[in-house]
């Protein structure tokens, strides 16, 4: 439904990324939606963090193409933003200078507004009072923010999420995906998360896509990824939960 | 016999494609100066991380150098009766040979160790990646400042090494052995010509230039060590920066002295 109304920010049509003899992506083909949130779901090692870099063009694919709104994807980094799944935080930097970076080294503002629209972004995400502190003076939970105000200060189109939940316990994991909810609406942007926490990832998502073997396996609604009898789907669904729930006892 | 081919060949290869990339990596961040934000800003704590906490390695060092020089100059001149051509020895011996040398390896072990792991750590953290995908150039950001500074720094520096060294001669030579002072001090200004001063501050700039550049690449790069990861890659690449960078400076002390003498 949404794919017929809404116009598409990424096409993603045969790409291919092999390391050496290890091929990770075969032929991956995805279409995001401006506005929607895309979770890409797949089991450790299927490849998931290659596809979100060649999607950044932190990786060159070996064939395929990523395209964002027709145009090439060095054209449209400006509009886009990553969060690192360690957060990649400067921890040399306080956590005002870490989100000033981005404006103060690729924008032409004034240092004025540069500081201003930092402080708003530490001030959406609830950490204007930790402005003076260093990222490891954070905790987890306060550095993902940390980043995603890094990522969102410039106002992206298009945020890319590499599993965003990492480390963190279920309510967190819970916290983070509300977060990205969040701030999607008061930030206006599309997410492509990348994830293996399949039910906050269907509670959250718009759509969701299942990496499989290199291919997108599955793309379509979490409604019905859910209602789906694929035994695939199924089958990846009952390891992560089974996996999940041995982990967290 | 082949085997043996085949690996000189691959060797070969892989140092040809290494130095390729190494001169791609410099231009390119001589080549990004226009395009890069608040340069001047970043040169200046540049400049600061590797010439003033270098200050007091060098002088020490420098002081050492000039009293060992000293004290050996003056037992060899003496046996042939030429104690007064101290100042002459310990002057020249700095200026041309021992302050650009010894000041460029001083600084590359105190501050080109620390950019070698500093810009290493950045690339295990994925902070160059999060630039990169911010839309900032890396080079730009943390290669190029410090590639400048390296300009002011190592030319400074080698001159205090000098001055010091010279100091460190005069406080063997004169206070301690007892040559004239001012038959030390005039033989230093009467030997020291403006040609050895220009070629001081010749090997200094090249110094400068080549064993900062080593040390950002090799930081840089820390991703492509074969076999490592993690702290043991940052812990390679900052000796091998060392290392790479202490070579490179002798090898262009040998060329520089070649063409310049």
């Amino acid at each position: 439904m949404i794919r017929t109304t809404v116009p598409s920010i990424l096409e993603v049509n045969g790409l291919r990324k092999q390391f050496g003899e290890h091929v990770v992506l075969a032929s991956v083909n995805l279409v995001v939606t401006r506005g929607s949130i895309v979770s890409v779901l797949g089991r450790s090692g299927t490849g998931k963090s290659v596809l979100l870099k060649c999607l950044a063009g932190l990786l060159t694919p070996d064939a395929g193409e990523v395209r964002f709104e027709n145009g090439s994807v060095n054209k449209f980094r400006r509009r886009c933003s990553y969060l690192f799944q360690a957060n990649a935080l400067f921890d040399s930097l306080t956590a005002f200078e870490n989100v000033a970076l981005p404006l103060e080294q690729t924008t032409r503002l004034k240092r004025g507004e540069i500081a201003q629209a930092a402080r708003n972004a530490l001030k959406s995400l609830g950490l204007d009072k930790f402005a003076d502190h260093f990222p490891a003076q954070l905790s987890g939970g306060m550095q993902k923010r940390l980043a995603l105000a890094r990522a969102l200060v410039t106002h992206p189109e298009l945020v890319l999420f590499d599993e965003p939940t990492a480390g963190l316990d279920p309510p967190a994991r819970t916290a983070v995906f509300e977060m990205i909810v969040q701030y999607r609406r008061e930030f206006d942007f599309t997410a492509v998360v990348v994830t293996h926490d399949v039910p906050e990832a269907l509670a959250a998502s718009d759509r969701v896509a299942l990496l499989e073997e290199g291919r997108i396996y599955f793309e379509g609604t979490p409604a019905e990824f859910a209602a789906s009898g694929d035994s695939v789907l199924r089958s990846f669904s009952n390891d992560i939960i089974a996996a999940r729930t041995g982990l967290d006892g | 016999m082949m085997r043996l081919m085949r690996s000189v060949g691959q060797n070969s290869l892989t140092t040809v494609a290494g130095l390729g990339d190494f001169a791609t990596f410099v231009s390119h961040a001589v080549a990004v100066v226009p395009a890069t934000r608040q340069l001047g800003r970043r040169w200046i704590r540049a400049v600061h991380e590797q010439g003033v906490r270098c200050v007091p390695v060098v002088t020490i060092v420098g002081l050492f150098s000039g009293l060992v020089l000293g004290l050996q100059g003056y037992y060899v001149l003496a046996r042939f009766g030429s104690a007064g051509a101290l100042g002459t020895l310990v002057s020249l011996t700095l200026t041309r040979e021992l302050g650009p040398v010894m000041a460029a390896l001083m600084i590359v072990g105190q501050a080109g160790s620390a950019i070698a792991a500093e810009i290493g750590i950045h690339r295990n953290s994925e902070q160059i990646d999060a630039l990169t995908t911010m839309g900032i150039d890396p080079v730009g950001y943390l290669v190029t400042p410090r590639l400048f500074a390296a300009l002011i720094v190592f030319p400074v520096l080698t001159m205090a090494f000098t001055l010091v060294g010279l100091a460190g001669g005069y406080l063997s030579g004169s206070v301690l052995l007892g040559v004239d002072p001012g038959v030390y001090w005039s033989a230093v200004h009467s030997a020291v010509r403006v040609a050895d001063v220009r070629e001081c501050l010749v090997k200094a700039l090249v110094f400068g230039v080549i064993t900062i550049a080593i040390c950002c690449h090799s930081g840089f790069t820390t991703h492509r060590r074969i076999g490592v990861s993690g702290s043991v890659a940052v812990s390679v690449s900052t000796t091998r920066a060392v290392v790479l960078a202490s070579i490179g400076t002798l090898a262009a002390d040998y060329l520089i002295t070649s063409f310049l003498v």
